[in-house]
């Protein structure tokens, strides 16, 4: 079976028969959206809340609104149809933690805030999430049923 | 500035202040274990986010970090990681022990180590560049590589598509501790640091 990475600041899509999948996510949020019906999944892992809070944006899989655009038109234009399209999310930990709660620390709670925030204006329902905690994951969203793997160092390995 | 226009000169110079900054880490290292600990010569590394955890061996790479913040003139923040096997032989050595799984106290006494070895990196740059910096309480983690690198990657994600680092690779004279510390310098406070040394 085909299985492409996605890096940081990266997305990609696959049709069934395939796995996309990103190592390592931390403070990023893992975004996977999945057409059932024609089987098609697309995976981005971005590191920002928003594209408009930054002048050095160009990158649009970086930042959450235009990474989650982007994505729905790229698996769009493979044949996906938009009002198919489901979301699962992962990440946004807290790998350190101080005691003054400095906001690029607090980065993966905004970012996934700002992924639940994006998706609601999109329709999109996010019909599971393992977010937040203070713990890295690899994920693998799999196009044969939109399954999403979670694998963490000492939290255990689920299905959501 | 931006990270694509830094000249040959200012990575030259960021080298040294690499050089001269881990020097001063490691040697405090060195008298910590009363051991010999050798480092190679410091490199500037400019990154794509995605291929930043191949520095560590791979996004999920077990490793420990120790991140500190840089305050005052130069923000920004040193990380000093260790692969797994390294962390629990470096703390067997300060703690004179032979145990096999980093416990409260080995933990403890690593994020002390990579409070030493900072404060000694940032006293040399501070020293060199006339420049007041803080440093923060250490934090430490314990997990993937790709995880761990995400938070300083995101700090430069706000102003850059690529990460700039100054980074060391030290070990201890017998293998047993092998690691690598991070310089991340907020960009504007590169500009700083460059001026204060008149390549700007």
């Amino acid at each position: 079976m085909k299985i492409i990475k996605v890096g940081m600041a990266d997305l990609n899509i696959v049709k069934a028969p395939g796995i996309l999948t990103t190592l390592g996510l931390g403070s990023c949020v893992g975004i996977a959206l999945y057409d059932r019906y024609n089987k098609i999944a697309g995976l981005a892992h971005v590191m920002l809340p928003s594209s408009k809070e930054i002048k050095n944006n160009e990158n649009k899989s970086k930042f959450v609104d235009t990474g989650i655009e982007l994505l729905i038109e790229m698996m769009i234009d493979k044949g996906a149809i938009k009002r198919n399209l489901t979301a699962k999310i992962a990440g946004g930990s807290q790998m350190f933690s101080f005691n003054n709660n400095s906001s690029i620390l607090k980065i993966g709670e905004r970012n996934v805030l700002a992924t639940k925030e994006k998706l609601k204006e999109l329709n999109i329902e996010i019909l599971s999430e393992d977010t937040g905690g203070n713990y890295g994951r690899t994920i693998e969203l799999n196009a044969e049923d939109g399954s999403l793997l979670i694998k963490t160092i000492g939290h255990g390995i689920k299905i959501i | 500035m931006d990270v694509e226009n830094l000249n040959s000169v200012m990575i030259d110079v960021l080298k040294e202040i690499g050089n001269i900054g881990s020097g001063n880490a490691v040697t405090s290292l060195a008298n910590m274990l009363s051991k010999r600990v050798d480092m190679r010569v410091p490199k500037v590394r400019i990154m794509e986010f995605k291929d930043v955890a191949e520095v560590l061996g791979g996004e999920e790479e077990l490793v420990a970090g120790i991140y500190l913040n840089l305050g005052s003139d130069v923000e920004g923040n040193i990380m000093f990681i260790l692969d797994l096997d390294s962390a629990l032989n470096l703390t067997n050595m300060l703690l004179g022990r032979e145990d096999v799984e980093l416990d409260d106290i080995a933990m403890s006494a690593l994020s002390e180590v990579g409070n030493i070895l900072a404060s000694s990196y940032v006293n040399s740059l501070s020293g060199l560049t006339g420049l007041k910096i803080t440093v923060s309480v250490p934090s430490l983690a314990i997990d993937m590589a790709g995880a761990i690198l995400s938070v300083p990657a995101i700090q430069f994600g706000l102003i850059a598509d690529q990460v700039l680092f100054i980074e060391t690779v030290f070990q201890e004279g017998n293998n047993f501790v092998q690691g690598n510390l991070f310089l991340l310098p907020d960009m504007s406070s590169f500009e700083k640091i460059l001026s204060s040394l008149g390549v700007l």
